[in-house]
């Protein structure tokens, strides 16, 4: 076991870890925040996304050791202190880009780091993006959507109902 | 997973004293296939060094040779942004995974892997690039040795690939529409001195060099070249994805395809 | 104008704040005081005798409390199966014992023999593999057909065969069909698999047992679709707990699409172990381990005749279908290719002569069950098929052939013994064709044919069955459970009401939509209701979400309590305002009496019923609380026309999907936001099961495809947006709110338009390519280039 020591959500972080433990792991059973999901073993499905210095990383495929002095981020780190979501996270609600939940965390932390990086994207882009997160309820059309209307532009002519 | 000890080294020196302390040490490069790896038991390291931790391997640059070298602890993502002289190596890597997956994933970790279907090993091979250990210069020809198998020592680190820049370059890469690594991926790289081809996710030996459609283009780059020339299904990989027969179809349209992009 | 509440708005969800701001509630995020963990060691054999199997090493192992085998349940029940068919010659199915962990032999890969409670997860892990298990490999049973010839080896040595059932349906009008095809005109015949799929609910099976010595109660934490069902299944018939002192819990629910109906061995396990350890156990099933222990969907392997008469009118269909069953009974597998699926066989076509024949079968795979859909996909595929196949042939339009044969006029019978209440097939069919732009199709052809590549158009209809019912039917059709649905309508004393219902939202939006019937029906803000689901200690017994039963079975129930709440109410109302009962009117959550300008608020009267000084004691009861069960008088028959658009890279085989439309009849809508994203969903998976998803077993039973690396999952680059009108209502006649259901749909619906697109392609480019199995991956259409 040895200490790792990280800022997550803006404030200090640390536990006892070994040397196996998952940065999920750690961001879900020591610290108690379980808004980070686990959906599949092999770095494919993207429900446990979180930034890790800026950058969207999948928790479930780095070690809580690596993470020594990263600051991270989670879902629950996203909206304001108020509780005011973000542009993506209302986005999202607006449009219905969620259904079950389970891939949702991944799905906004993907999202947000895509609109850093790109914040017009096309939707050919937005869906290049969510290669790695995988959802099983909405079919992506309003996840897609979301995004793009999160991102200022007009999604008044994709079929809606 | 089984049990085992992290160490983070600061420099490839107290990387390589670390693997060389035991047999059961293993380097972590990016992890991403590494720790899916763990988490079917199917390694058991006493102590993982994880070379995330050493600055001195991370990062692109140009020698004076105009080569691009890029460190072996640089993320995919990073050599997607740091590459423009080199297109094809730009969209090769940006078209690794996710976005995520290229966030954490290196090329020194791939190639030390050698994944039959992944697509460093084209891009290296093709370039003719060179790869820089801890101990040594390996040229590409030399580097990979069949499936999951390169010329790396016990305890030898990929510090730094440096490419030459072709004139002309392509990769086309045909999912496999699961894992989205190649079923059959295509680097065609043009130089003065000739053509190379290299071709990833197709044989049961890992990456190669297609040298018939390398010798057909030295002497006229350009598709029609092809015509007719074709890779023997014999040796291929088969699975449920496609046979043999398909993936060596698809060798010949993803090499016409790359040599029109180029 | 779109509505801003109430029925027909779309209201934005309510559980979404928690799901995007990290706070939802799933079965692994409790953790409870003291809790040890589970691993279990599972078969890597398809089939074999366990010889030996010795837990002494494990036992000794850092962090072990008990290594337990098949032996620590002997004296405990096996997993039911839900439903008993009858096969054609009266007699019962064959129902082979299934218990928690294997006894005495292996099954399938993944079927558990022992179970290691640990300390901790990986402690857990440790130990299960210092177990040492013998076992003597037995030859396997993969392929149906094999499995049924003489002297094949048995999956399970007490049944006289592999067959678990040969249906006939309906037997009497077999005679009828033979002649009906020996007569026809024109016969086509297509031979088809439908694929099995792993249903891959974005969250992974978990479940938690724990155990109160001094209550003696035990609850279980699970991630079920039907919280009730569990606790009956598994109380009444494995652990001899009665219901009052077992309590189970389905939190939120990441996806279910059938997989979390079932009651699984798991769930047992950790309710027993947590008895015998006296300490909380608790198992999160990862994703490799789900692929071969969660209940698979579909697999049938079909021969389906269409006859048709010389003007085209179909005469008869005639069905042969092998049904996979897999190693076990899951909970409803038997009902699934019976009931579900030869009932729909007559589709949207007024056909006379009909006979499904289905044999069961057991192999040595992962047990089979309903996958959203659950037998209406595979009645909708094979018959959508050989329409098209027919049109092919006949040099006919597809869509004419199509409207020839609707079913006009209802309530109409058909041959496979339902009764279709409503329907409007030519109209769903009419908006599909407004959605598509049939009239430029020929452009777009050339557009595709200018960047070398194919193109096709595919379109199909399909009726489903929802909200299965009735009672007293399913019950003679073997069902060992009733499928009403309830609800308890608690109205608190300032007027806000919060519902309890025995439906279970895992990702439909219930507390939204269900909240927004009641707030119509009483005239209130959608925000002074809400809804309760999940748990049985606090909901009346209900049968869960399957089927796309909810809202009209579970919604139904919830209008027959609000209905009770509201002839309450409007006897305070008039006591409070000296008036007749009679002339007491409910508008916008005020009462008034007709005819004056005397009212009384909701809140005033719900009030009064907590605090009854002015009140009518001698009349009613104080309090405003009611339940109601609704037991449905039939199915709902939701239908639709839907078109895919293709285009196929003639080299490579790939198929991208260019445009997808579906005009469905939903009848009445509740919330249309949440009805499209229900449609949404259904068509990413009918796409996935048509083009991506392959579950591939090796002769030796080892599961190829068995994570997501070999297992395509759809990605948002697989599919484009989507193009969904549910403008076509023609209302249920027999439930209150006129509503058919729409889970399904999108998956029932989408597979044969991809496949007729993907045909159309070839054979617009002059392949002879009549079929192809799905998945239509590359290789495979590849393959069907090349003759």
């Amino acid at each position: 076991m040895a200490q790792v020591k990280m800022t997550v959500n803006g404030k200090p972080a640390s536990g006892e870890v070994e040397g196996r433990t998952l940065l999920v792991d750690f961001i879900r059973d020591t610290l108690g925040l379980t808004g980070t999901h686990v959906g599949c073993d092999t770095s494919q499905c993207g429900a446990c996304v979180v930034h890790v210095d800026g950058k969207a990383v999948k928790a479930c495929s780095m070690f809580a050791a690596e993470a020594e002095g990263t600051e991270v981020t989670t879902i629950e780190g996203m909206a304001a202190e108020d509780g005011t979501m973000t542009p993506v996270q209302k986005a999202f609600q607006e449009f219905h880009g969620l259904q079950c939940g389970f891939c949702t965390p991944g799905m906004v932390m993907s999202a947000e780091a895509m609109l850093k990086d790109n914040p017009s994207p096309t939707e050919a882009e937005v869906r290049e993006y969510l290669k790695g997160n995988i959802c099983r309820c909405t079919g992506y059309h309003n996840i897609v959507k979301a995004i793009l209307a999160a991102s200022g532009q007009d999604v008044s002519n994709i079929a809606a109902e | 997973m089984y049990a085992f000890e992290i160490e983070r080294p600061s420099t490839v020196a107290d990387a390589v004293a670390l693997l060389k302390q035991s047999d059961e040490n293993q380097a972590l490069g990016g992890g991403q296939t590494l720790i899916p790896t763990l988490k079917q038991r199917l390694a058991a390291p006493e102590v993982l060094v994880c070379l995330s931790g050493i600055d001195e391997i991370k990062g692109v640059c140009t020698d004076d040779d105009g080569r691009i070298c890029i460190g072996g602890g640089t993320t995919h993502g990073e050599v997607a942004a740091g590459s423009g002289a080199y297109p094809a190596l730009v969209w090769m890597a940006e078209n690794i995974g996710d976005p995520a997956v290229r966030n954490r994933g290196t090329i020194g970790g791939s190639l030390a892997n050698n994944d039959p279907s992944a697509c460093y090993p084209a891009a290296v091979l093709a370039s003719g690039a060179t790869v820089v250990t801890n101990e040594r210069e390996i040229a590409a020809d030399d580097f990979f040795d069949g499936m999951f198998a390169t010329a790396l020592n016990e305890g030898e680190i990929i510090t730094e690939v440096k490419f030459p820049v072709p004139e002309k370059a392509n990769y086309q890469k045909f999912e496999q529409p699961a894992s989205r690594f190649a079923l059959v991926g295509v680097f065609v790289a043009k130089f003065a001195d000739g053509v190379r081809v290299a071709v990833t996710g197709a044989s049961e030996e890992g990456v190669f060099r297609w040298t018939e459609a390398e010798e057909a283009l030295n002497g006229n780059f350009s598709a029609s070249a092809l015509d007719g020339l074709s890779v023997p299904a014999d040796g291929m990989i088969s699975d449920l994805h496609g046979s043999g027969a398909y993936r060596a179809h698809l060798v010949a349209v993803m090499t016409r395809r790359a040599v029109e992009a180029a | 104008m779109p509505k801003d509440g109430g029925i027909g708005a779309s209201s934005k969800r309510r559980e979404d704040v928690r799901f995007l701001t990290g706070a939802g509630n799933y079965t692994d995020d409790i953790n409870l005081r003291g809790q040890a963990y589970v691993h279990f060691l599972r078969s890597d054999v398809a089939h074999g005798t366990l010889d030996n199997v010795d837990t002494s090493a494990a036992e000794g192992m850092p962090g072990v409390l008990k290594v337990f085998t098949g032996a620590d349940f002997a004296e405990v029940g096996g997993i039911p199966c839900g439903w008993q068919v009858t096969d054609r010659h009266g007699e019962p199915m064959q129902e082979p014992p299934h218990p928690v962990l294997a006894q005495g032999k292996v099954r399938h890969v993944g079927d558990p023999i022992a179970a290691v409670v640990a300390e901790t997860r990986e402690q857990a892990r440790d130990a299960a593999e210092a177990i040492e298990v013998d076992i003597s490999d037995l030859p396997t049973v993969m392929d149906m057909k094999d499995a049924l010839k003489d002297g094949a080896t048995k999956v399970h040595d007490d049944l006289t065969s592999n067959l678990c059932y040969d249906w006939g349906f309906v037997e009497e009008n077999k005679g009828a069909v033979d002649e009906a095809i020996k007569n026809a005109a024109h016969v086509t015949t297509l031979e088809l698999v439908n694929n099995r799929l792993v249903p891959n609910a974005m969250e992974p099976r978990v479940a938690v047992g724990d155990y109160s010595r001094g209550t003696d109660d035990s609850t279980l934490y699970t991630t079920s679709q039907n919280p009730h069902v569990i606790r009956l299944l598994m109380g009444a018939f494995v652990l001899g707990i009665p219901e009052h002192k077992l309590r189970v819990v389905a939190p939120d629910v990441g996806g279910g699409f059938g997989s979390k109906i079932y009651h699984y061995a798991e769930e047992a396990f950790c309710t027993f172990a947590a008895k015998k350890l006296n300490r909380p156990v608790k198992w999160t099933c990862s994703r490799s381990e789900a692929f071969i222990s969660d209940a698979h969907g579909r697999d049938h392997v079909t021969k389906i005749e269409l006859a048709l008469d010389a003007d085209n009118n179909f005469t008869a269909v005639r069905t042969e279908t092998y049904a996979n069953m897999g190693a076990y009974l899951s909970t409803f597998a038997p009902s699934i290719p019976t009931w579900l699926h030869g009932t729909l066989m007559a589709g949207n076509y007024k056909t006379p002569n009909i006979y499904v024949n289905v044999k069961a079968v057991f192999t040595n795979t992962v047990p089979v069950d309903a996958y959203r859909g659950a037998g209406r996909p595979e009645a909708t595929y094979q018959l959508e098929r050989v329409i098209d196949k027919a049109a092919r042939e006949l040099g006919v339009d597809p869509i004419e052939l199509r409207r020839q044969n609707f079913v006009t006029e209802f309530p109409y019978a058909t041959p496979v013994a339902v009764e279709y209440d409503t329907g409007d097939y030519n109209a769903c069919m009419d908006k599909l064709l407004e959605m598509i732009d049939m009239s430029g199709f020929d452009k777009r052809l050339a557009d595709s044919k200018a960047k070398g590549k194919l193109r096709g158009l595919g379109v199909n209809c399909y009726i489903e069955a929802c909200g299965i019912a009735p009672s007293n039917l399913v019950g003679q059709l073997g069902a060992r459970a009733g499928l009403y649905e309830s609800a308890t309508v608690r109205v608190n004393a300032t007027g806000g009401i919060t519902v309890m219902t025995g439906s279970h939202s895992h990702g439909q939006g219930h507390e939204t939509s269900f909240a927004q019937v009641v707030a119509d029906m009483i005239g209130i803000d959608e925000s002074m209701i809400e809804i309760e689901h999940g748990d049985t200690a606090n909901t009346p017994m209900g049968m869960g979400t399957y089927g796309s039963r909810s809202i009209a079975v579970g919604g139904s129930a919830m209008v027959k309590a609000t209905e009770k709440i509201i002839a309450k109410a409007r006897k305070i109302a008039a006591h409070l305002m000296e008036a007749s009962e009679a002339d007491i009117e409910l508008k916008d959550g005020q009462f008034s009496v007709a005819g004056t300008d005397k009212s009384v608020a909701w809140g005033d009267v719900t009030l009064a019923a907590y605090v009854p000084h002015n009140y009518p004691l001698e009349e009613i009861e104080p309090g405003l609380e009611e339940t109601a069960f609704y037991d449905p008088a039939n199915f709902t028959y939701p239908s639709g026309a839907y078109a895919c658009e293709v285009e196929v890279d003639p080299e490579t085989g790939k198929v991208t999907i260019e445009s997808f439309a579906a005009a469905d009849d939903f009848g009445n809508v509740i919330n249309p936001m949440i009805v499209s994203g229900q449609v949404h969903g259904g068509l990413a998976q009918g796409i996935g099961q048509a083009l991506l998803e392959q579950t591939s077993y090796d002769a030796d039973g080892q599961l190829l495809s068995a994570s997501y690396m070999d297992y395509a999952m759809p990605r948002a680059d697989d599919v484009p947006f989507y193009d969904v009108d549910h403008s076509c209502q023609t209302p249920c006649t027999h439930n209150p709110l006129g509503v058919k259901g729409c889970g399904e749909a999108g998956a029932i619906g989408s597979p044969p338009s991809v496949v007729n697109a993907v045909v159309d392609a070839l054979q617009r480019a002059g392949h002879d390519v009549t079929h192809i199995d799905m998945p239509l991956t590359p290789s495979r259409v590849w393959q069907a280039m090349q003759g």
